[in-house]
């Protein structure tokens, strides 16, 4: 009977928890928003997602490969990158610059600085903000039932009016993914039920920005302030960008008190960028530039620990 | 009311049902019994004894080496053999008294220790802890007469019995309190009486339900005497935890649960107490549970302390398979890996505890995605995965800025990790290094 063992410092025992799982908890929250997205752009929609999903986990194996480092493409982060960069686009791009869009999201923001856990940026964001500075034509060219259209957003900010229905329940113009608000819900609930988010971040997120948005339609003399508070909400990827992209572990803070930091900047920000910018969305600039300032928020909201000023009792 | 709790913490498999239900045996080893003199914290005993004395049972062979130290008593008859380093559960080498056993178990008479309880004043008290060895039998092994000898008697509240016992798979508190609960009892009115102002509390972790209604009955008359039930959490039955739990007063590593008006004493502790005081007996048996999933069959076992651990794990039936892949001696979160099986039982050790398979070496480590999960669960409200990479930079200075030092090494923090990172051992190290570095 041998007697050696590998010995290893307590504790012995480990959840069976793994980053892998936690990859596919996003994946399987993403799917009601993708299977809306399909539902309503096609085929198209379908082959976008597989497209950016192979071409993403693709890069993530060869650029490992390339450098001798270990694969991580089991932890399934890169089929998470890809599925969103794939929800943040029009049907109508082009496959090739989805392509460019996932090199660049897995190589430039990701490998570049690190591999998982060391960008600072969202990659699938970055990649969508890379591919509309580059492409602004075609990345803003959106269509529904093959009729190429302006989003949502966009009619109304040109004096024209929409559904809320229609855009709670996702049959509008936009992106793949952030049409319908009503399936991005379902996986913020799953989300939430399985404890992958906090809801601090998308809570702070859209109340802040809710409340920026009412008082700005009061002060400014808006005719029905809580159709355009419900317009804001369900259009321009606010709710897809809320739940999916603020909440990346990665490239939002650690700490309970710098989420809700967090969320609020990203409130005042897309607020700011959607009224006072030149563009009717605003949430992928709100979102990549708060992801710069997580280092500095999490320096200022460090939590207090368990003894930390506890008196002697007398 | 919500049952007591903190904040943080988590709930791994408890795996107490494999001896929860086995009833206390008494086991007496016929080989050699090892005594390390530095079964406690503080200074080593020192001998009495020289090789080729013969002992009893009881008598005391070793006395305290400093005020916070402690005395050791033979747990068999027979010859000393030998005086000379000896490995222990923990890995290093520890002189030890290693005495020829002669299996008889002859000991002295513990009777002409007893003096009438009504007799003795609170010093006295102390006296029969002290004389009789007993330290904090939860694993940490600090005296007993020092924790019972705070600056001011008077500001002591409580005097919290520590049932929890909120590590995996340990049931030897368990067992006794359901087997022994008047004995528990009288060890903590003996407690609470040295102090004028003291109430007793009994907390446990209700996953034990059986012990929490059995002392409940037993105390109803009891006006001092208070049975909590404290959420099954681990690590409830962390001192600073537990305190918080029962009484909702903090605090910090730089305090002692005196500063905060709380005496914490484990269970076997308090009938080690018990005996001393009623029995006459020092401190020379302990309730040892050996199990897992690689036993034949988990038992909990009274031993005399410097029984050997591989016998124990033979009379436990030995081994389901060949060789398990985890020893380990205490529970899983805190327990330490056995590099060897031939070391003694010592106060300090509650269990033996073979697992089939080892997790951890077969693990690998990814990057940390910032999930913030070991945050979650820290019951001291630390950044786990920061404090590991200023461990890893070897950033002392920042280390004990982010309070690095309030850790109380619980292991929560790996157990969530999806990636698998040793946050607790690169904490640990941190902090090891700190402690060096301030007795310099």
């Amino acid at each position: 009977m041998s007697e050696l063992r590998k010995i290893s410092a307590s504790p012995h025992v480990r959840s069976e928890l793994t980053t892998g799982e936690i990859m596919l908890d996003v994946v399987f929250a993403l799917l009601p928003a993708s299977v809306v997205g399909v539902y309503n752009f096609g085929y198209k929609a379908f082959l976008m997602i597989v497209v950016c999903i192979a071409s993403c986990v693709a890069f993530e194996w060869l650029f490992e490969k390339f450098l001798n480092r270990k694969s991580t493409v089991g932890d399934f982060s890169a089929v998470v990158t890809g599925l969103l960069l794939a929800l943040n686009l029009s049907p109508e791009v082009p496959y090739w610059m989805a392509i460019l869009g996932c090199a660049f999201a897995i190589i430039v923001v990701k490998q570049l600085f690190g591999g998982i856990g060391q960008n600072f940026m969202n990659p699938a964001l970055g990649a969508r903000c890379f591919l509309l500075l580059s492409f602004t034509g075609q990345m803003t060219t959106f269509s529904y039932d093959a009729v190429t259209q302006a989003t949502p957003l966009a009619v109304i900010r040109d004096g024209g009016t929409v559904d809320l229905m229609k855009m709670f329940l996702g049959s509008t113009a936009g992106t793949i993914g952030e049409t319908s608000t009503a399936a991005i819900l379902l996986g913020l609930i799953y989300l939430l039920v399985r404890k992958i988010i906090s809801p601090r971040i998308p809570f702070c997120y859209i109340g802040t920005f809710s409340l920026l948005i009412f008082v700005y339609a009061l002060a400014s003399g808006i005719a029905d302030p809580f159709y355009f508070l419900g317009m804001q909400l369900c259009g321009g990827g606010l709710m897809l960008g809320a739940v999916f992209m603020a909440t990346d572990y990665v490239t939002s803070p650690v700490t309970p008190d710098g989420k809700v930091v967090f969320g609020v900047l990203l409130g005042i920000l897309t607020f700011c960028f959607r009224m006072f910018g030149a563009s009717a969305e605003g949430v992928s600039y709100a979102i990549i530039i708060s992801n710069l300032f997580v280092p500095l928020i999490e320096r200022f909201t460090v939590p207090k620990s368990f003894g930390k000023g506890a008196e002697h009792h007398e | 009311m919500g049952l007591m709790t903190f904040k943080g913490g988590l709930h791994p498999y408890e795996g107490k049902e494999i001896s929860m239900d086995k009833e206390i045996k008494d086991y007496f080893s016929k080989s050699d019994m090892v005594y390390p003199l530095n079964q406690h914290i503080g200074a080593p005993a020192k001998p009495l004894v020289k090789k080729g004395d013969r002992v009893l049972r009881g008598q005391k062979i070793a006395e305290a080496g400093g005020f916070v130290s402690a005395n050791i008593h033979a747990s068999a008859s027979g010859t000393v053999k030998a005086i000379e380093p000896r490995r222990t559960s923990g890995g290093n080498m520890a002189m030890s008294i290693v005495l020829e056993n002669d299996g008889a178990y002859e000991s002295i008479d513990f009777d002409e220790n007893i003096r009438p309880l009504e007799e003795l004043y609170c010093d006295d008290v102390r006296d029969i802890i002290r004389e009789a060895g007993i330290v904090g039998m939860g694993g940490a092994g600090f005296p007993t007469n020092v924790k019972l000898t705070p600056k001011d008697d008077e500001a002591i509240d409580y005097v919290i019995v520590n049932g929890a016992e909120c590590e995996p798979y340990l049931t030897s508190d368990y067992r006794r309190m359901i087997e022994e609960p008047e004995k528990l009892i009288i060890g903590l009115k003996i407690v609470v009486n040295l102090f004028p102002n003291a109430k007793g509390i009994i907390a446990i972790e209700d996953n034990k339900p059986k012990a929490i209604k059995k002392l409940r009955e037993l105390t109803r008359d009891e006006e001092k005497i208070t049975v909590n039930a404290m959420k099954t959490k681990y690590p409830q039955g962390g001192e600073r935890q537990l305190i918080y739990a029962n009484t909702k007063r903090r605090l910090n590593s730089k305090m002692l649960p005196a500063d905060v008006g709380c005496i914490v004493n484990n269970v076997d502790t308090m009938i080690a107490i018990y005996e001393a005081l009623i029995e006459g007996k020092p401190l020379m048996d302990r309730i040892v549970t050996v199990t897992g999933d690689a036993i034949a069959n988990p038992c909990n076992f009274r031993v005399p302390l410097g029984t050997n651990c591989r016998e124990l794990i033979k009379a436990a039936g030995g081994y389901m398979h060949d060789a398990p892949g985890k020893i380990i001696a205490g529970g899983p979160m805190m327990g330490k890996d056995m590099i060897s099986l031939d070391v003694p039982s010592v106060k300090g050790l509650s269990a033996i505890l073979c697992l089939e398979e080892n997790v951890v070496a077969e693990m690998e480590e990814s990057n940390c995605i910032r999930c913030g999960k070991c945050g979650g669960v820290c019951p001291s409200g630390l950044m786990p995965a920061k404090l590991a990479v200023l461990s890893a930079r070897g950033n002392l200075e920042a280390f004990e800025v982010c309070d690095g030092m309030e850790c109380i090494e619980c292991g929560c923090c790996s157990y969530i990790c999806p990636a698998k990172r040793h946050l607790t051992q690169s904490i640990a190290s941190a902090r090891k290094q700190v402690l060096a570095s301030r007795k310099k």
